[in-house]
């Protein structure tokens, strides 16, 4: 397939870890923000060609991972009415909140859709008008401007009868958290290549210089990820913190311009839970003026519920690349996709997942039988 | 490790069983499983069930037959390539062919819906009797109920089908040995994708076809060529993953495969990155994978290439001692990754 076997080259991807390998001298430890970049580590294996300097921990860039439980409690309220339809990706249905998921509300009669596009709600809306649709708007800066969309739509069209479940996150402030913990051991980023297709990656400049740590805007393909790796190992060991660019075959400096332009009249910065790591000032969006009557949280009167995570939850270890799967004890036992204990095991994203369905539960390797 | 009591964890509440049946229930992976072994199969336990195989094999006076049973529950009931109908014979000769068998005779219960157009009804007939007629097999009895509107989806069939088994194979995961190397008939996904296309209204340069077809044909020139066929399984809901795992953890062998080895076609794949799936998990209707020992491998797959539902068939792995219970696959780029069995339905990733 043209655009993708390129990118998917066994010999190609062998030359660059040579290349990686001749250029590191000492242990690095990197992260990739993206959840669908740790996806493609694991499901071609690209850890296994790098050198045993290199350690790769997996970044909070999962959507469904980081959506806070007092956002799924509020998705699975609302999605009980029997008044509302409710529409979602389908990777957040499996969430578990406090007591169980959205797709256990719709085994219990309700109306529960997996939708690809929040416009499709929206369709769904004008089609039924006597029902509340409800969209859970979840994601980062990739997926917000299709649901800033949606709400502009909604606004322009006079469509009363349609709102959105806000829990939108921004890298750029997950990135400044994990640099300014404590405990942090990342060196480098490996920076979301579909993030950066819309908010370009001026604002990581900043960040690289007040941290003075390599972020490297990177692909989702075995060589884009092995060339990001290559080009920050590099930065690393030549004492360099730049912000660079080798995904510019879909990546420019100054992103999706109209894009933006409609995040900025539609949403504004917020402070934001995340699961498993807490609050994050101003890391999030939410809808903003006129829009705000577009907003599920105030139509069914939720914005003022508060649940509590309580700190010890291993998954944000995890997200924060603190831990490994492997070290949490419940891992592949009690937790399994089967029965999830924390969102880093739902999401086909989430690391503990893709460690689970990839790698299997030792940290060496493989499940026994 | 530490002990259920003292592990403080504080994230959601374990979800140690679903009260109700969720739609994951019935998507072929793990839930399925759980469900079959833990409510359905211990109130029916009996020796025929043990093989777990898609159709019983038994011997009446000096013949062996294989008997079997399916119900089609598709939504829409049209789909590019197929129907309700197709689905309906074909699955059912697809599960005796399986075993090994020569289907004959079919059963067709229908369960209408009130509200459904004669029409519609008329159209599924017709399939129903061009796809029997085309696989050579009668349906000498069947059942008609009509249930309330809202209280099913149009049209639900189930078939029963039985036929004769003419060797003396046991075509069985029973009979899978080390080595033995897997040959897959064609390329992966159609059905699933096109089934999805359909439904989401999502539009592809190329309509993607589904696979569905009768495999019995295939399986009947294998036994003719003396292919030595140890077992057989098409390929249903949970894609070539999923039967690829059901048969390494009933035999307790590992399963190496090779992704380079495996087809599957460019609309299906570009649908796939387009929807964030693994073709490796999407249905298919028309697709089986045979466990023959390593010397009738190449000759096994020359028969194949000779059916035209089989045209593409391709050596993609072999099992093993080690690893038992897991199937294992080389990536493209040569890595080794484990292939999991899904938990219930495939369900689409966000970005």
């Amino acid at each position: 397939m043209k655009f993708v076997d390129e990118y998917r080259d066994a010999k190609a991807a062998h030359e660059l870890a040579e290349c990686i390998k001749a250029v590191v001298t000492r242990p690095w430890t990197i992260m990739e923000i993206c959840g669908g970049q740790t996806h493609a580590i694991v499901r071609f294996g690209i850890d296994e060609l790098l050198p045993s300097e290199i350690t790769l921990v997996h970044g909070p860039g999962c959507p469904v991972c980081v959506t806070a439980l007092e956002l799924i409690e509020k998705a699975i309220e609302i999605a009980s009415n029997p008044n509302v339809i409710f529409c979602s990706f389908g990777d957040m249905l499996r969430v578990p909140g406090l007591h169980h998921d959205l797709l256990a509300v719709k085994a219990a009669g309700g109306d529960v859709r997996i939708v690809y596009s929040p416009l499709d709600a929206l369709k769904l809306a004008t089609e039924n008008p006597d029902k509340q649709v409800v969209f859970f708007a979840v994601g980062f800066e990739t997926t917000a401007p299709a649901n800033g969309m949606a709400a502009y739509q909604a606004h322009r069209l006079g469509i009363r009868n349609f709102s959105l479940l806000v829990s939108h996150v921004l890298v750029p402030p997950a990135m400044e958290a994990i640099l300014g913990s404590p405990h942090n051991q990342v060196q480098g980023f490996l920076a979301a290549g579909h993030v950066c297709t819309v908010m370009g990656y001026h604002e990581y400049e900043p960040i690289a210089a007040k941290y003075k740590t390599p972020i490297v805007v990177t692909g989702f393909e075995p060589l884009d990820i092995l060339q990001g790796i290559l080009m920050c190992v590099t930065q690393l060991e030549q004492g360099r913190y730049e912000v660079e660019n080798p995904y510019s075959r879909v990546v420019t400096r100054e992103g999706n311009i109209p894009a933006q332009k409609l995040l900025s009249d539609v949403f504004e910065v917020v402070d934001r839970k995340w699961r498993g790591i807490g609050e994050i000032k101003k890391s999030g969006l939410a809808l903003r003026g006129e829009y705000r009557q577009y907003d599920a949280e105030l139509r069914f009167g939720l914005a003022d519920r508060k649940i509590e995570e309580s700190p010890e939850c291993i998954s944000g270890l995890i997200l924060q690349g603190i831990k490994k799967p492997h070290d949490c004890p419940a891992f592949g036992t009690r937790c399994t996709p089967e029965h999830p204990l924390g969102a880093t095991m739902v999401s086909s994203e989430g690391a503990c997942t893709a460690y689970y369905r990839y790698r299997g539960t030792t940290a060496s390797g493989r499940r026994a039988g | 490790m530490t002990d259920d009591k003292n592990f403080a964890l504080s994230c959601p509440t374990p979800l140690a069983n679903y009260e109700q049946i969720l739609l994951a229930h019935g998507g072929g992976g793990k839930l399925m499983h759980q469900l079959l072994e833990s409510v359905v199969l211990p109130a029916l336990d009996n020796v025929h069930l043990q093989p777990r195989h898609d159709a019983s094999v038994f011997v009446v006076g000096n013949q062996k037959l294989a008997f079997t049973t399916d119900s089609y529950v598709v939504s829409p009931l049209f789909f590019a390539g197929g129907d309700i109908g197709t689905l309906a014979v074909n699955g059912t000769v697809n599960d005796l062919a399986m075993a090994g068998a020569r289907p004959l005779y079919l059963s067709l219960g229908l369960i209408l819906e009130e509200g459904l157009p004669v029409k519609t009804l008329s159209r599924v007939m017709a399939s129903i009797k061009n796809t029997a007629a085309e696989a050579g097999v009668q349906i000498i009895t069947g059942d008609t109920k009509v249930v309330d509107r809202g209280k099913g989806d149009g049209i639900f069939i189930n078939t029963a089908g039985i036929g004769v088994v003419e060797h003396s194979l046991d075509v069985a995961p029973g009979s899978v040995r080390p080595g033995d190397a897997i040959i897959l008939s064609g390329d992966i996904g159609r059905h699933g994708i096109a089934i999805m296309a359909q439904r989401a209204g999502l539009q592809f340069e190329t309509t993607i076809e589904s696979d569905c077809a009768p495999l019995h044909t295939a399986v009947q020139a294998l036994l003719a060529g003396g292919i030595d066929i140890h077992c057989l399984r098409d390929l249903t809901r949970g894609g070539l993953a999923s039967a690829l795992n059901e048969v390494a953890q009933q035999v307790k062998l590992g399963i190496h495969i090779i992704e380079t080895a495996i087809a599957v076609c460019d609309p299906v794949r570009s649908a796939c990155e387009l929807l964030g799936l693994d073709p490796l998990y999407v249905a298919n209707e028309g697709r089986f994978v045979a466990f023959v020992p390593e010397k009738d491998a190449e000759r096994a797959l020359a028969i194949l290439e000779k059916e035209s539902v089989c045209r593409a068939s391709s050596i993609i792995g072999n099992t093993t001692v080690e690893d038992a219970g897991l199937v294992l696959m080389t990536s493209t780029i040569g890595s080794t990754r484990i292939v999991d069995m899904l938990s219930g339905e495939q369900l689409p990733r966000i970005c």
